[in-house]
């Protein structure tokens, strides 16, 4: 006891009990990973969304169906033009791939969802609408109707200036 | 002093480094974002099969061409105007059958009530994307405005406030049982028909 009672002479203040921080990390590692999702595919294309104000939410993650569109990015520009494409998954693909996609990623869902599930669609907004409108034209006929056109939150009198 | 039987304690010291070292991780890789945006319906493929015939005053026609410029019902405006314009069209009130439309201005060559009055918007294959949201935007708003106005009315809230808490997973059962009511009852006093029609051919074959 005497060893310890020297050091306390020298008029040190006494260390900080550090014994609950592995808790205190631990709960905040628990919280990142339940909350953390993994990119699945990387985006090809460029994707620099539209600004809109009356937005809605996309509450949940497992009934939404991605569709990328935008210019590919400067990588992959020299194999596949500086034209808009689409993008499913990770490939490049056509209009006429849309419905197919839609077909095999509704099959993939639980029976429950099929039925409800959003195609977002993630448009860059350069984009011609010509494109979209082929892709809607697709979504129509595999019965995918709900759409959601996903922007930013912003003013959406941004979108025209630049 | 005798040492006592038993294993001896394990050394917790670097529990706290090794999770800080996940937690790190972790922290790099989340991305906390919910993606939001303009939720539409398109319309099923099958064409409806009675041919219900539509008065030409109860469309309001929007087209956007490949530059950008807005025509709403034959008159070239801005987008900042559209809004106001779609507003005004709304709740015109022609037949005067709508008790709520305040503000209607009763014009007989414009819409008889909200319930019959359809907005169309047209767009060229040209557009760009940005224009078309931005009209799609203030579409919306328009609706939005007038079903904010009337749940501020009824309820004493904001209508687009009541549908968020209706999508939220968070609200009890009851909660959006009650939600439902109030927000099918005001969706009924603005019906949002907002038609889109296939894009306009005519610049489909110039271009090719």
């Amino acid at each position: 006891m005497s060893k310890f009672n020297k050091k306390k002479g020298a008029g040190d203040v006494p260390a900080v009990n550090t014994a609950s921080l592995p808790d205190i990390v631990f709960m905040l590692l628990f919280f990142f990973m339940t909350v953390t999702v993994m990119k699945d595919s990387t985006v090809k294309v460029e994707n620099q969304l539209p600004n809109a104000n009356e937005i809605k939410k996309l509450e949940k993650k497992d009934r939404v169906i991605t569709i990328y569109v935008g210019a590919p990015t400067r990588e992959y520009q020299k194999v596949f033009g500086t034209e808009p494409k689409i993008q499913l998954n990770d490939k490049f693909a056509n209009a006429s791939d849309v419905g197919d996609f839609i077909l095999m990623e509704r099959a993939k869902k639980p029976q429950e969802l099929q039925n409800v599930l959003t195609t977002s669609l993630k448009v860059d907004r350069n984009a011609n609408m010509g494109l979209i409108s082929d892709i809607k034209e697709e979504l129509r006929k595999v019965n995918a109707l709900k759409v959601n056109y996903t922007t930013y939150e912003g003013d959406a009198f941004m979108n025209i200036k630049q | 002093m005798p040492r006592r039987a038993g294993a001896p304690e394990v050394n917790a010291g670097s529990m706290a480094d090794i999770a800080f070292l996940l937690l790190i991780f972790f922290l790099v890789t989340t991305t906390i974002e919910t993606d939001a945006g303009l939720d539409r319906m398109l319309p099923p493929i099958e064409p409806p099969e009675t041919d219900v015939v539509i008065k030409q005053k109860n469309i309001f026609q929007v087209n956007i061409n490949k530059n950008g410029q807005l025509l709403a019902d034959g008159e070239l405006i801005q987008l900042v105007q559209l809004r106001e314009k779609a507003k005004e069209f709304l709740e015109n009130n022609g037949d005067g059958t709508c008790a709520y439309c305040s503000q209607g201005k009763k014009d007989p060559s414009s819409s008889d009530n909200p319930t019959k009055a359809i907005i169309s918007l047209k767009n060229d294959r040209e557009t760009k994307y940005g224009t078309y949201i931005t009209v799609q935007n203030e579409l919306v708003g328009a609706y939005n405005d007038l079903r904010n106005r009337e749940a501020m009315r009824l309820y004493k809230r904001k209508f687009t406030d009541m549908e968020a808490e209706y999508l939220k997973q968070e609200t009890s059962a009851t909660t959006k049982e009650r939600l439902k009511e109030e927000l099918t009852r005001i969706q009924d006093m603005f019906p949002q028909k907002l038609s889109e029609a296939e894009t306009s051919s005519s610049t489909a074959t110039a271009g090719n």
